[in-house]
C-alpha cells in the first residue's frame, strides 16, 4: 500500500514540475473549444445547443494528448522495469499511475470546463451538470487510455497508433456522457439513465483498464 | 529455437490441404443456389421492390463481420492462456477477412438505405456500432503491422481483441436498447421469424454460402500465414547460419 501511495505521489509531483506538462491538456482543451466557433460560426444559439458535445470532444482529445506520457516516460528512464519487478501487483501499480495521471490531467479539465462552458453560452445550471458528467466520465477515458498507453510502450514506436486504438473504445463513454450532458440543455431528454450508465462505464473501465494494461506490459516487454 | 516452435502446426497444414477443395466446392454450390434463389425465386417486396434483394448480401455480411471478431476473441484466449502458435495465426488472419465482410455490410447497407430511407447514412445506433466495429478491425490490423516480432504482436493484439469484444453485445442489442431507424432483429427472435418464408429461405441459403466463403478464405489465409512464417523462419536461420560461419 505504501509503495502504491509513494508511486501515486511521485507521479503527481513529476507531473506538476518542470517538464511534466500537467496543464498542457487544459491549454489544448481551451484551444479546441476556441477552434469550434471558427468552424461552425459564432451563432450563440447553436453553440449552446452543441456545447456539451464540444466540451466532451475537447476533453476526450485533451485526454488523448496526454496519454502518451502515462507510461512512456517511465519506460524511457527504466523505472517501468522496476515497477514490473517490484512487489506491488502490477495491476494496482498501473492503476495508481492512471489515477495520478487523471488527478493531474483529467481533473484540471473538469475544473476548467465550467469556464469554457461560458464561452459556449451554456447557462449556469447546465454548466454544472456538464461538469458533473465530465467529472464522472473522464476517469473512464484515462483508464481506457491506459490500455492504449501500455500497447504504445510495448510497441516502442506506438505513439501514432495510440489514438487509433483508443478512440473506438471510448465511443460508449462519449455517447452516454453527451446524452447526460444534453439532458441539461434539452428539458425533454432524460438525465438519470445515461448518467448511471456513464458511472457504470467508468467503474467497468477502472477494472478492465489496469488488468488489460498489466497483461500487455507483462506479455509485451519481455 | 523459438522460431521453429512457432512455425510447426504441420497437422493443420495437412488438414487444410485436404479440406480446402471441398470447402471451395461447397461455397461455389451454395452461392449458385443462393444467388439463383435470391434473383429468380424470391419475390419482390410489395414496398421495397427489387431492393429487398440487397438484404441477401447485407445480412450475412453483418453476421460474419461479427462472427469474425467472436472467432478472434476465442483465438485471443488461446494466445494468452495457452500460448498456442496456431491461435496466433488464427487471431491474425481473421482480422482482414472480418473487416472485409463488415465493409460489405456497410456498403450494401448504404446502397439499400438510399432508396429506402432516402439517405446513404444515418447516425443510428446499429450503423454507428458496426462502423466502430470496422474501425476497430482497422486499428487491430494496424497494430499487427506495427510490431515485427509475430509472437509479441500476437499477445498485444490478443489483449486489444478481448477489450474490443465488449463491442459485440453492444451491436447485437443496440437495436433493442435504442430503438432508432434500423429495424430490430427479425430472423432470430422470440416467437419466430417475422420474415416471410419466401424471403427467409434464400436469405438462409445465402448466409450458408457466406459462412462457407468465410471458412474457405479463413482456412486458406491461415495456411498462407503458416507458410509465410516458415519462409520467415528459414530466412532467419539462413542469416544466423551465414553470421555463424
Amino acid at each position: 500500500m505504501t509503495a502504491l501511495a509513494a508511486l501515486l505521489l511521485r507521479d503527481m509531483r513529476l507531473a506538476v514540475r518542470v517538464g511534466g506538462g500537467a496543464l498542457m491538456g487544459v491549454l489544448f482543451f481551451l484551444l479546441v473549444v476556441t477552434m469550434v466557433p471558427f468552424g461552425v460560426g459564432p451563432d450563440l444559439k447553436l453553440l449552446a445547443r452543441i456545447g456539451p458535445a464540444i466540451l466532451w470532444i475537447g476533453a476526450l482529445l485533451a485526454t488523448l494528448l496526454g496519454l502518451d506520457r502515462l507510461l512512456a516516460a517511465d519506460h524511457d528512464d527504466g523505472s517501468l522495469d522496476l515497477i514490473l519487478m517490484g512487489h506491488a501487483p502490477l495491476e494496482l501499480a498501473v492503476a495508481a499511475k492512471a489515477l495520478a495521471h487523471w488527478l493531474t490531467t483529467g481533473l484540471p479539465l473538469v475544473i476548467a470546463a465550467p469556464l469554457f462552458g461560458i464561452f459556449l453560452n451554456i447557462d449556469g445550471s447546465a454548466i454544472g451538470i456538464v461538469a458533473l458528467t465530465l467529472l464522472v466520465g473522464t476517469p473512464a477515458l484515462t483508464f481506457i487510455g491506459l490500455i492504449g498507453a501500455a500497447l504504445a510502450v510495448a510497441l516502442e514506436r506506438g505513439g501514432l497508433l495510440l489514438p487509433v486504438l483508443v478512440l473506438p473504445l471510448t465511443v460508449p463513454v462519449l455517447i452516454f456522457g453527451i446524452a447526460a450532458g444534453d439532458a441539461a440543455i434539452l428539458n425533454a431528454a432524460p438525465f438519470g439513465a445515461p448518467f448511471l450508465i456513464l458511472i457504470a462505464l467508468t467503474l467497468t473501465s477502472v477494472v478492465i483498464g489496469p488488468v488489460a494494461a498489466a497483461a500487455v506490459l507483462r506479455h509485451g516487454l519481455d | 529455437m523459438e522460431w521453429i516452435a512457432l512455425a510447426n502446426p504441420s497437422r493443420f497444414l495437412a488438414l487444410a490441404e485436404r479440406l480446402l477443395p471441398w470447402l471451395a466446392a461447397a461455397t461455389a454450390l451454395a452461392f449458385a443456389a443462393g444467388l439463383y434463389a435470391a434473383f429468380f425465386v424470391a419475390p419482390e417486396d410489395y414496398q421495397q421492390g427489387a431492393t429487398v434483394r440487397i438484404i441477401f448480401i447485407h445480412v450475412p455480411g453483418a453476421w460474419l463481420g461479427m462472427l469474425g471478431w467472436a472467432i478472434m476473441s476465442v483465438a485471443a484466449l488461446g494466445t494468452l492462456v495457452w500460448r498456442h502458435p496456431l491461435a496466433d495465426v488464427a487471431l491474425k488472419t481473421a482480422a482482414p477477412i472480418g473487416a472485409a465482410f463488415t465493409f460489405v455490410c456497410l456498403v450494401t447497407g448504404a446502397l439499400w438505405g438510399r432508396p429506402m430511407w432516402g439517405t446513404y447514412w444515418v447516425w443510428d445506433a446499429r450503423l454507428t456500432s458496426v462502423l466502430v466495429l470496422f474501425l476497430m478491425y482497422l486499428g487491430l490490423i494496424a497494430l499487427w503491422r506495427a510490431i515485427e516480432d509475430p509472437a509479441r504482436a500476437a499477445r498485444a493484439a490478443a489483449v486489444l481483441t478481448l477489450v474490443g469484444a465488449v463491442n459485440l453485445p453492444i451491436i447485437k442489442f443496440s437495436v433493442d436498447w435504442w430503438s432508432t431507424l434500423h429495424q430490430p432483429a427479425s430472423v432470430f427472435r422470440v416467437g419466430g421469424s417475422t420474415i416471410h418464408p419466401a424471403i427467409l429461405a434464400p436469405l438462409l441459403v445465402m448466409a450458408l454460402a457466406f459462412t462457407l466463403l468465410f471458412a474457405t478464405l479463413y482456412v486458406s489465409a491461415m495456411r498462407n500465414e503458416i507458410l509465410r512464417r516458415r519462409v520467415r523462419t528459414l530466412r532467419l536461420l539462413q542469416v544466423h547460419a551465414a553470421q555463424g560461419a
